[in-house]
């Protein structure tokens, strides 16, 4: 096998602290190596660095046998590198040919050479099962779409090594699915590729062989067939890392009831008559491709919106008035789907995003004005009891990391008590031990008599932590399992909206128990 | 080189970058006093003596500062909460002109003196929030940007003042002139100083930077006003009213507008003409800006450019370069602040 990439003792420090140490790996043609490691173990800092965007302060980077100048990202893209990021960089105004040939004609020439352009697309899109409609406009693409397009771009620019940043961040299951098919078929033509991840599902499934950093350090290096999913996590955390096991429930009076529940339009996708109960001391587990209605019925629950059609019972009460402070007042906690868009206000102090949803309480202001003293403790008492790292009450809270803000959402909620807890993918993009944290927190709420309204795409934790499992396809809840009898393919037939196929395999398997 | 976005802005650096932006901006501004043909230090010596100088030059710095505080408040509160009120021209001619206009109610004559001023500088502001919630609903209703309409509505306004002041507000003892009816006896500030225009007018303006501070800084509205304009998504989740926390943004930057043109029209001038203001609702955005939307820092913000207009005046006299040069430093400063608030939140790494 011919080596194509070697990282040799590179080491980068941003002032005080060193983001990578020492840190040497090689790719061969035709291989998919995984970099797993926690957040902020330095795997994006490295990639920066073989890309480009940062100069290491030590060591250096060979491709295809030559030394790569450090810090010129045009250099490495003509010596072959291409890197996906995490986000995407795509004009969403353009097209998808105009997007992919951005950059790759000199300025000053006065026409582009479109048509040399597209067969080069065309071809590109063919060999590598990369399906995508050249002329289509990116705004109108899907997630997945603008990732295939992003991947093209950095095929287009002749790329034989490719590097993915956390490439299923945003896809859904199926997708990252797909995605990884592709790959597969990318190292059949001879191309080597990198990709990132802390997802160690993915990199079991998808690499021949992962690299572990953690502390900017490479911790241990492995041929994928001779490791397994307990050992890679242990080495990426540094120590056994469990999940919580889910104790027997016992289920209470019913506190949330949705009753043939509809609401079109609002927020992404419509929701046709949903009916559901939740009890004290259960979790309700909803699974389901993302854009099928979940961001819709968090949100309902959660008052952000007020059904057409239906009623919400709360304690056997209909809900009178959908809106954010009854919904808390009587006694919702909510965990919002998106930490940072939705969750928190990243240039307000962590105090303030500490208390601004309940700031009407006598608690936290009297007569219009803020106690200022009440909700600066409260919030100290938070990042205390919460192990908040790196939070300071005045600090702004986009200084946070994903798992401390997740801590911080979670106390700010669970602090008041709630007898429901609607929580939408709490665990999304956390690492391992920030994902046991998270589950923990939702077994001690639902321990404590609330119940626990979990919609999440991450089957894993839905069945880990459910009582009672649904799928939502089309705004529409199937029938409830038990996670007991949960598989991959029950699961996926229900997630399909299959659900008599689902029923009469449920059936079968609850004649085997 | 590459900008990165600092962590922690300290405290100094956020002190420092708009004196910082005003040093730059007279050094720029005195190259060009050199080009005319003057010397910058000497000219710079004149300003200063001509603002603070003397007993009148002073009198007059705090006259010319007052309105500009208002302005400056109104448009520090709107873009606090991402309200882009570029319309504080339209609303501080809107509100002078509601101060005659109410005296010509006769109502309002009978009134005890004190209750006429109330009235009048309530009314004023009232103008003034009217001509910001038209294109707030527009915005709330169908997404029309308030850039455009608040802009657009100052040329409105203006001619709306020129009809009146032409048509039925017409002084008809005014020798043909084209200016309002005065005010209503009862509705003159009273001055600060005497042989001078100073009037209590400065009084509100400093209490409303006070109150202002304290709305921002302590109260519910004030958290909630600064949510919305951060992150509307987050804020919505956290059960802030967006719309009518922007309605409540809006009366209080078009208030202060508003105010702003009653006060000059019952502290300085006693009439209305559709020269009273010298753009004082667009320098009232320079000034928001040089202040970075802190309701203290504007007091600073209006001095600074009031103590420009008016020692330029008196620098030009003594130098015969043109007074301009006031307009050019102020608009400068606002230039340089951009440049200085990027620097103090981003640091340049090589």
């Amino acid at each position: 096998m011919t080596r194509v990439l070697e990282l040799s003792g590179i080491t980068k420090r941003f002032g005080h602290v060193t983001a990578n140490e020492d840190v040497s790996l090689h790719l061969d043609r035709g291989e998919i190596v995984a970099l797993l490691g926690e957040n902020g173990a330095g795997k994006t800092t490295l990639m920066s660095i073989l890309f480009g965007h940062y100069t290491a302060d030590e060591g250096h980077v060979r491709v295809e046998g030559q030394d790569l100048p450090p810090g010129k990202s045009r250099a490495a893209i003509r010596a072959g590198v291409g890197m996906v990021h995490q986000h995407f960089a795509l004009a969403p105004n353009l097209t998808v040919l105009d997007n992919v040939m951005t950059g790759t004609e000199p300025l000053w020439k006065l026409r582009s050479n479109r048509a040399a352009g597209r067969r080069k697309l065309v071809e590109l899109s063919q060999t590598f099962g990369l399906k995508v409609d050249p002329d289509a406009r990116v705004s109108e693409l899907s997630v997945g779409e603008c990732q295939r397009v992003e991947i093209l771009k950095a095929l287009y620019n002749d790329a034989r090594i490719l590097i993915l940043d956390e490439p299923t961040a945003v896809l859904t299951a199926q997708e990252a699915e797909s995605l990884f098919a592709t790959l597969r078929q990318m190292t059949s033509n001879g191309l080597s590729l990198i990709f990132i991840s802390h997802k160690l599902h993915e990199v079991m499934s998808a690499s021949d062989r992962v690299v572990v950093l953690r502390h900017g350090r490479v911790v241990a290096e492995r041929r994928t067939a001779e490791t397994n999913k307990e050992e890679l996590a242990e080495l990426m955390v540094g120590r056994k890392v469990e999940r919580p096991a889910r104790p027997p429930a016992t289920p209470g009076k019913v506190l949330l009831e949705g009753i043939d529940l509809s609401l079109s339009g609002k927020g992404g996708a419509s929701l046709h008559g949903i009916s559901f109960r939740l009890r004290a001391g259960e979790t309700l587990g909803i699974i389901g491709v993302s854009g099928n209605g979940q961001t819709t019925l968090a949100g309902l629950v959660s008052g952000l919106y007020a059904p057409d059609g239906g009623t919400l019972l709360v304690d056997g009460q209909p809900v009178q008035v959908h809106d954010v402070p009854h919904a808390i007042a009587a006694g919702i906690g909510r965990i919002p789907e998106d930490r940072n868009a939705e969750g928190t206000i990243g240039d307000m102090a962590t105090w303030e995003n500490t208390v601004l949803e309940r700031i009407w309480s006598p608690a936290f202001s009297s007569r219009g004005v803020v106690r200022r003293g009440a909700a600066r403790a409260a919030t100290q008492a938070i990042i205390d009891r919460y192990d908040v790292r790196g939070a300071s009450v005045d600090g702004r809270i986009r200084l946070l990391s994903g798992g401390n803000m997740q801590k911080l959402i979670l106390g700010r909620v669970l602090e008041a008590g709630p007898d429901i807890l609607v929580a939408a993918q709490p665990s999304r993009g956390l690492d391992e031990g920030a994902i046991a944290g998270v589950h923990e927190r939702l077994l001690e709420a639902r321990g404590r008599g609330a119940g626990v309204l979990l919609i999440s795409e991450d089957l894993d934790e839905v069945v880990a932590l459910s009582d009672r499992i649904c799928a939502i396809v089309n705004g529409r809840l199937s029938p409830a399992i038990p996670p007991e009898r949960a598989n991959a393919q029950l699961l996926g037939l229900m997630m399909a909206g299959d659900w008599t196929a689902a029923a009469a395999i449920e059936a079968e398997a609850s004649h085997a128990v | 080189m590459r900008f990165e976005r600092r962590d922690h802005p300290s405290r100094l650096v956020t002190v420092l970058a708009p004196i910082g932006a005003i040093l730059a901006a007279l050094v720029v501004a005195g190259v060009l006093i050199a080009i005319a043909g003057a010397n910058p230090f000497r000219a710079y010596a004149l300003i200063l003596k001509g603002a603070f100088g003397s007993r009148l030059g002073f009198s007059e710095t705090l006259t010319r500062a007052t309105p500009l505080i208002l302005t400056g408040l109104a448009a520090a509160v709107a873009f606090r909460a991402r309200l882009w009120n570029i319309g504080g021209e339209g609303q501080f001619y809107l509100g002078a002109l509601a101060v005659p206009a109410l005296g010509m109610i006769p109502a309002f004559a009978a009134l005890p003196g004190p209750m006429v001023m109330v009235a009048c500088l309530v009314v004023g502001a009232v103008a003034g929030m009217i001509l910001l919630l038209i294109p707030l609903g527009l915005r709330l209703k169908f997404g029309v940007d308030e850039v455009v309409t608040t802009l657009l509505l100052n040329f409105v306004a203006v001619l709306f003042v020129s009809l009146m002041i032409e048509g039925v507000l017409k002084d008809p003892l005014a020798f043909g002139w084209p200016q309002s009816v005065p005010v209503p006896d009862h509705a003159v500030l009273p001055k600060l100083m005497d042989r001078s225009r100073l009037h209590a007018g400065l009084l509100i303006a400093v209490g409303m930077a006070i109150f202002v501070w304290w709305l921002q800084s302590r109260t519910v509205f004030g958290m909630r006003a600064r949510a919305a304009g951060l992150s509307p998504r987050a804020a919505a989740f956290a059960g802030v009213p967006l719309g009518r926390t922007l309605i409540a943004v809006a009366c209080l930057s078009g208030g202060l507008a508003g105010l702003a043109g009653a006060i000059e029209v019952m502290g300085v001038k006693g009439y209305v003409t559709t020269d009273l203001s010298p753009s004082y609702g667009y320098s009232g955005i320079v000034i928001a800006m040089l202040a970075n939307l802190n309701p203290i820092g504007v007091i600073a913000a209006a001095l600074f450019s009031a103590v420009m207009f008016v020692g330029a005046d008196s620098m030009s006299r003594a130098l015969s370069i043109p007074s301009y040069i006031a307009d050019v430093t102020v608009a400068l400063s606002l230039l340089t602040m951009l440049v200085a608030i990027f620097l103090a939140q981003y640091r340049v790494r090589r």
